[in-house]
């Protein structure tokens, strides 16, 4: 069983090479809609199935690295699957394969024949293509050359159609996601220039011994490149800019992938890369500043897609948090976290869109009475929405408690401070989606400031329904999926429906099996701290004799950068030392990080 | 003199960087025009990039994405021999390869993405006959709003709409009836707030 799965992620290249080769062909089949759909589909459920059994590979048998044309690293390029990547793989491709049926569902009923749509389907593969690649990157230039495919389809996708709103959403776009490209390329080449590599596991040995000016120059660099791309706050402004001109299923995939592919780089900077905590109190400057300027904003919101994607940018904020914090448990609470943001993410964005096809608007001030128009649309818009503020049974509560529990772990006043913040978001991200809720949901349509006629239209035809049939009226759930109700309002395709449900249902699975994902994560985390698995199994077997950084990590949090090159740079024979002030602040920590920390 | 390996060669490269800045340049491993070069090209790229009208920003792209295939070349070390294998030359005379592949596949990403902006630049043209950055409406409209408290926009969109001629009330604030996304407001609304008051 073991040989198998190693076997299937040895082929992990196919992770990125499948989807392009789909593009192609789907492409090549642009007039024929029903196969190009089939092909669509059928390569994104294939890459899954692959990636989950790398999961289950990497679950197994930790971190294992591939060598394109076999030439091994530092030289070649080189694809890394251990567990954080394995999962991001997984989550991702099955975001993106239920924004696809949906959007393959909305695309059947709008006929999208010979329109400048019939790209979509290439340019989306290209686009898991990747994030895919993004994920599995084992060196810093194929990360580079993963960010620039995936971007480069998010042109396509953003601009779809050419539209004036597109357009001008569009060239923002683009303008700030080149530049952050720009950053990125030159802090490649100055991690080049000072080290001769940029192979990510050689990166993680040869930069400690930079000296800490320069070293701290190349870490801001790359972490400001990829602030652009996650949208952490300085750097967040074009995102609500942008995506919500974009169609729903487009912007539900960006909100879910593009941001977190630059969380996922920031992560394995500041693990793998820069381990140690020079910057962690920028960083919780940042993420607290990100969580408040975000919630602020989307309370601001009358559009729904605007609100989202402000929400998007303040619950970045909790993963820079949880990297800032710099324990295992906030770690693995990031990890699940991201994870559960994917999903919750995309689920709402992909509601909004069906609230639009169904009441004409996504603007809160024109909405009103859904809940009697469609409860199903009510159910699916509820239970993502209190995910996401995280109200207590759910996965964002869960992942909210692991950042928290891993904040007072640390316990400094400055965590202090971010953890009232983070409570306090988490109260804002509940007053924006309950005022969506209420308004849109409960209150009478014609009690909205501007009602859409086409929501009017849909209500009384829903009305004649009812009284027609009193039978009926008992449950008036069927009316909206029915395609019967096309001339008020489009019809909702029940295939968008069964999408988005499948979203929902995948987000409410993370809480129930919430137990696995935290022990998987929490692994991830320890591997990632510990270094050793990533960099073994791409430089081999003893390449790593540093110590893990786990006790390094709490045990000065203000320490000045020099003490903490002194402490590094200990043998084995100043272990005990390192980790005794570890150990006080995490008293509470899992039992793993404690072996990983005791075990030298 | 030269070092032995790639490496070796792109450290001493940095460090050289840094003594010629303090003018005691020892080895004559860095090519200070292409240094020279690569500042302009980054401080003109990053002026373009900051102005409003897109062509300027698509040259100002171009130019700093050429500046970073200089500081990726410069990155690289000193020149050398072409990197094809023979047994008598030895390892530091061999100019280092990887850099090279670096910036072919930067080049490309950046020929990608010019097409692609000057289709976008293009595209904009052919719609608004604008060669400009142009604000998000949706942001001039939150900026402009005064408050958010649901019942008070209610009562001021109800009472300022065109459909209600004569209730229009003296104390009623002046920017509300010019407010963008309002302009037909109330419309349902207005039978039920006439009668009321």
């Amino acid at each position: 069983m073991n040989e198998v799965l190693e076997l299937i992620t040895s082929v992990a290249p196919l992770a990125v090479a499948l989807p392009i080769l789909g593009a192609a062909l789907a492409f090549v089949l642009r007039r024929r809609s029903r196969a190009q759909r089939t092909v669509t589909i059928g390569t994104l459920c294939l890459t899954l199935v692959l990636e989950t059994s790398m999961m289950v590979n990497a679950w197994r048998n930790g971190a294992q690295a591939v060598f394109l044309g076999d030439w091994h690293a530092p030289f070649g390029i080189t694809m890394v699957v251990d567990e954080f990547s394995s999962l991001m793989l997984v989550v991702s491709t099955a975001v993106s394969l239920a924004v696809l049926l949906y959007a393959t569902a909305q695309g059947m009923v709008d006929g999208d024949g010979d329109g400048p749509i019939s790209i979509f389907h290439p340019t989306y593969l290209i686009l898991v293509a990747g994030v895919s690649n993004a994920f599995l990157a084992g060196d810093l230039f194929n990360l580079y050359v993963g960010f620039e495919i995936l971007l480069t389809a998010s042109y396509v996708l953003l601009t779809l159609g050419g539209t004036a709103p597109r357009i001008r959403a569009g060239i923002t776009y683009v303008v700030v996601s080149v530049v952050s490209s720009i950053l990125f390329l030159i802090a490649i080449g100055l991690v080049y220039a000072a080290t001769g590599t940029v192979n990510m596991a050689d990166l993680g040995l040869k930069l400690e011994d930079l000296e800490p000016g320069l070293q701290m120059i190349l870490h801001l660099m790359l972490l400001v490149a990829f602030g652009i791309k996650a949208a952490v706050f300085p750097l967040s402004f074009w995102l609500p800019d942008s995506y919500p001109t974009a169609p729903a299923p487009v912007t539900a995939v960006f909100a879910g992938l593009l941001t977190k592919v630059g969380v996922y780089a920031m992560v394995r900077t500041e693990t793998l890369l820069f381990p140690g905590d020079r910057i962690n109190s920028l960083l919780m400057v940042v993420a607290l500043l990100t969580m408040l300027v975000g919630i602020l904003g989307a309370v601001a919101q009358q559009e729904i897609k605007r609100m989202l994607s402000f929400t998007l940018t303040s619950h970045i904020g909790y993963m820079v948090f949880g990297l800032a914090v710099g324990n295992v448990v906030a770690l693995g609470a990031t990890v699940y976290y991201v994870a559960h943001h994917i999903i919750v993410q995309t689920s709402l964005f992909l509601v909004t869109g069906l609230i639009e096809r169904r009441a004409g608007t996504s603007n809160v001030d024109r909405l009103g009475s859904l809940a009697k128009l469609s409860p199903v649309l009510a159910v699916l818009f509820f239970i993502p929405a209190m995910n996401l503020a995280g109200i207590p049974p759910f996965s964002g509560f869960l992942g909210k408690l692991g950042l928290m529990q891993g904040g007072i772990d640390l316990g400094t006043p400055l965590v202090w401070v971010l953890l009232t913040g983070a409570v306090l978001t988490s109260l804002l991200t509940l007053l924006a989606v309950a005022r969506v809720w209420n308004r849109a949901f409960w209150r009478k349509a014609s009690d909205a400031e501007d009602p859409e006629p086409v929501l009017l239209r849909s209500l009384a035809a829903v009305h004649a329904d009812a009284e027609a049939s009193v039978g009926a009226a008992a449950e008036p759930a069927g009316p909206t999926v029915r395609p019967a109700t096309a001339e008020h309002g489009r019809a909702v395709p029940r295939m968008m429906v069964g999408a988005t449900s499948g979203l929902v249902i995948l987000g409410v699975a993370l809480t129930v099996f919430a137990g696995p994902l935290f022990e998987f994560s929490d692994r991830a985390a320890t591997s990632m701290f510990e270094r050793k698995p990533y960099i073994e199994a791409v430089l081999g077997e003893g390449a790593y004799d540093g110590e893990p950084r786990v006790g390094v990590v709490e045990g000065n949090i203000d320490g000045e950068p020099e003490q903490e090159q002194e402490q590094e740079q200990e043998p084995s024979a100043g272990a005990g030392d390192v980790d005794a002030p570890g150990a006080d602040h995490r008293s509470g920590e899992s039992p793993a990080a404690q072996d990983a920390g005791g075990g030298r | 003199m030269i070092p032995a390996t790639a490496s070796d060669a792109a450290q001493t490269g940095l460090s050289v960087t840094a003594s010629v800045a303090a003018g005691t340049g020892d080895t004559p491993s860095i090519n200070v025009l292409l240094l020279v070069v690569m500042g302009v090209f980054f401080a003109a790229g990053v002026y373009l990039l900051l102005e409003r009208s897109l062509t300027r920003v698509l040259l100002g792209v171009l130019l700093t994405a050429n500046g970073v295939n200089l500081l990726i070349v410069i990155a690289g070390g000193p020149a050398g021999l072409a990197p094809l294998y023979d047994e008598e030359i030895a390892a530091g005379d061999y100019a280092d390869p990887l850099p090279q592949a670096l910036i072919l596949t930067a080049i490309v990403i950046t020929f990608a993405i010019t097409a692609f902006m000057l289709a976008l630049i293009y595209r904009s043209w052919v719609i608004a006959r604008r060669d400009e950055v142009v604000d998000d409406p949706e942001d001039l409209r939150v900026a402009e709003q005064h408050h958010f408290d649901p019942e008070e926009d209610a009562v001021i969109a109800a009472e300022t709409t065109e459909f209600v001629p004569e209730t229009s009330d003296p104390e009623l604030p002046p920017t509300a009836g010019s407010r963008p996304g309002r302009a037909g407001g109330g419309r349902t609304s207005d039978p039920e707030r006439g009668d009321g008051s």
